[in-house]
């Protein structure tokens, strides 16, 4: 009974809004709750899989290969393993904020799913600001990944801890800014009519955007090249150097989770969400994010880890300014060309994303010195 | 203009890690496959000649590891030392091959083994008899190239050395 139930309602959230909230709300929020849980842990095992081993081929080795075939059970076996530790916690350490520490970044990256499409209207909440929400909640996860460095009362943990917020602080900018972008042009900041509105996928229409939007959104969850807040060679293990047990599994699945909802909200912004020919569309979206997570992986094989002077540097000297740049241009476009067809913005925005690149290369120095990228 | 300063650098070298997805991974797994190893390896197992050793104990005064231990009774029959006790902890080898390098009488060699893990320590000590050579245990080209030269020819390229265990 409760499966028709569901179906039922499930059928009329397809809309852009849902018709009737006071009435199907409960099982709207009660059957997509359930769904967007066991997708993220899903799709947090199936990146954990797809990154350890698309990183072991991509440098020439196997990969885990043990466990189930082509070791596929390895995130199982990883989680198994990390729940039954021993859980130890510092002596020194500020036993609250220690403990509380991973709730804190745990929680708004699973909100952030809230706001994600998977279809047509099929969200657990379609807010009119969506993508307003995202940005106010992704940032809290910086307060646990700083009470977790402070808490942990290790000078390692604090370091990473404070690498991170001030990562976070600076690439906060042109993630905004490289959003704008495309709120912009599809006239709307819920997620659902972002997907909506785009008739050819954004990130032809804003390529400089996406780059933008990719580097920060790199930045911001603290993967290579970026990941300066647990750079092994450097700081041990960086703000979770102190955790163990379960409370690390739990910044283990943030570090995934996050990934995982950056890749969706590229894959709403600029891959065009659900849209897709032949296959449904919640398939759709799966695979568009499973590709963006793999690009994420790629970079992270590929570039190795930058000095914190020149992330710093990338984000105040080269993100920002060009992100300024392209929302001006983003803006004239659309003032100047209501009407226009969006195939000539995208030979115009290409052909500016790629002199833009060109050129603040060109200028783009670091306190040593150029960096050649 | 040179454009190796704009961004082609990371085109560069994502071409390089995407194109290692479709390349043979350059490792042997293990307990399945082993790798056929040099035949001038210094393994982890003396191979000893009783005939030809005459219980000097060189070998014994040149391991930095003191692991050789060797015991001799004077035969005052034939004149000449007798080995009472010739025993190797291997626990203790560092595979460095100095008493095969100081043997006078060419009578001690390095073997292939490396597989030679055990649960007890006393298990890796290897005396007398378990340390003569045998068709299982063949002796190593390492220091004695009359050895090395009647062994196959063999690459060392990690694709030819690979081999699949035979069970």
């Amino acid at each position: 009974m409760i499966i028709t139930e569901v179906a039922a309602q499930a059928t009329p959230a397809m809309q852009v809004t849902p018709a009737d909230w006071p009435g199907g709300y409960w099982w709207h929020w009660l059957f997509f709750s359930v769904v967007l849980i066991v997708f993220m842990l899903g799709m947090v095992m199936g990146a954990i899989y797809i990154e350890r081993r698309g990183m072991g081929k991509m440098q020439w080795r196997r990969g885990p290969n043990r466990t189930g075939p082509f070791g596929v059970l390895q995130p199982v076996a990883d989680a198994l393993k990390v729940l039954i530790k021993e859980n130890i916690v510092p002596g020194v350490a500020d036993k609250v904020v220690h403990w509380l520490a991973p709730v804190i970044a745990f929680v708004p990256v699973a909100m952030i799913f809230a706001v994600i499409p998977f279809q047509n209207g099929a969200l657990l909440a379609d807010l009119n600001v969506g993508i307003l929400y995202i940005v106010a909640i992704s940032s809290i996860a910086t307060v646990g990944v700083f009470m977790a460095g402070w808490g942990s009362s290790n000078k390692y943990s604090l370091l990473g801890a404070m690498r991170n917020v001030a990562a976070v602080v600076s690439y906060e900018i042109p993630l905004v800014l490289a959003i704008i972008g495309v709120v912009m042009f599809a006239g709307s900041l819920s997620m659902n009519q972002i997907v909506a509105e785009q008739e050819i996928p954004y990130i032809l229409v804003q390529p400089m955007g996406f780059l933008l939007f990719f580097t920060a959104a790199c930045a911001e969850i603290n993967r290579s090249p970026f990941d300066l807040t647990e750079a092994d060679s450097e700081l041990t293990a960086g703000f979770h150097t102190e955790y163990s047990g379960m409370k690390f599994a739990l910044f283990y699945l943030v570090e995934y989770a996050e990934a995982i909802a950056m890749s969706a909200i590229i894959t709403t912004l600029f891959l065009s969400g659900w849209k897709g020919p032949w296959l449904p569309p919640w398939l759709w979206f799966i695979i568009k994010v499973l590709i963006v997570f793999f690009v994420m992986v790629w970079t992270r094989t590929t570039l190795p880890r930058v000095r914190i002077d020149q992330l710093m540097a990338l984000a105040w000297k080269f993100l920002f300014p060009l992100a300024l740049i392209n929302l001006f241009i983003t803006a004239i476009e659309i003032i100047v060309w209501p009407d226009a067809s969006q195939w000539i913005f995208v030979i115009i925005n290409i052909a500016i994303a790629a002199v833009l690149v060109l050129l603040w290369s060109k200028r783009f120095k670091t306190g040593w010195g150029r960096i050649e990228v | 203009m040179k454009f190796e300063h704009y961004g082609i650098g990371i085109l560069k070298g994502l071409s390089v890690t995407i194109l290692h997805l479709f390349r043979r991974p350059a490792v042997a797994q293990f307990p399945e496959y082993f790798l056929n190893v040099s035949r001038r390896t210094r393994g982890n197992e003396l191979i000893w000649n009783r005939e030809k050793c005459t219980g000097c104990a060189t070998c014994a005064k040149s391991c930095p590891q003191g692991a050789i231990e060797i015991v001799t009774a004077t035969n005052t029959v034939d004149n000449k030392y007798e080995v009472e006790k010739y025993q190797v902890d291997t626990g203790y080898c560092i595979q460095c091959g100095l008493c095969v390098e100081a043997c006078p009488y060419d009578a001690l060699f390095l073997g292939y083994s490396y597989e030679r893990a055990k649960y007890r320590r006393n298990d890796l000590v290897q005396s007398d008899d378990a340390l003569l050579e045998s068709p299982a245990r063949p002796a190593s080209g390492y220091f004695h190239p009359e050895i090395a030269e009647k062994l196959p020819r063999q690459t060392l390229l990690i694709e030819k050395v690979a081999e699949k265990r035979k069970k």
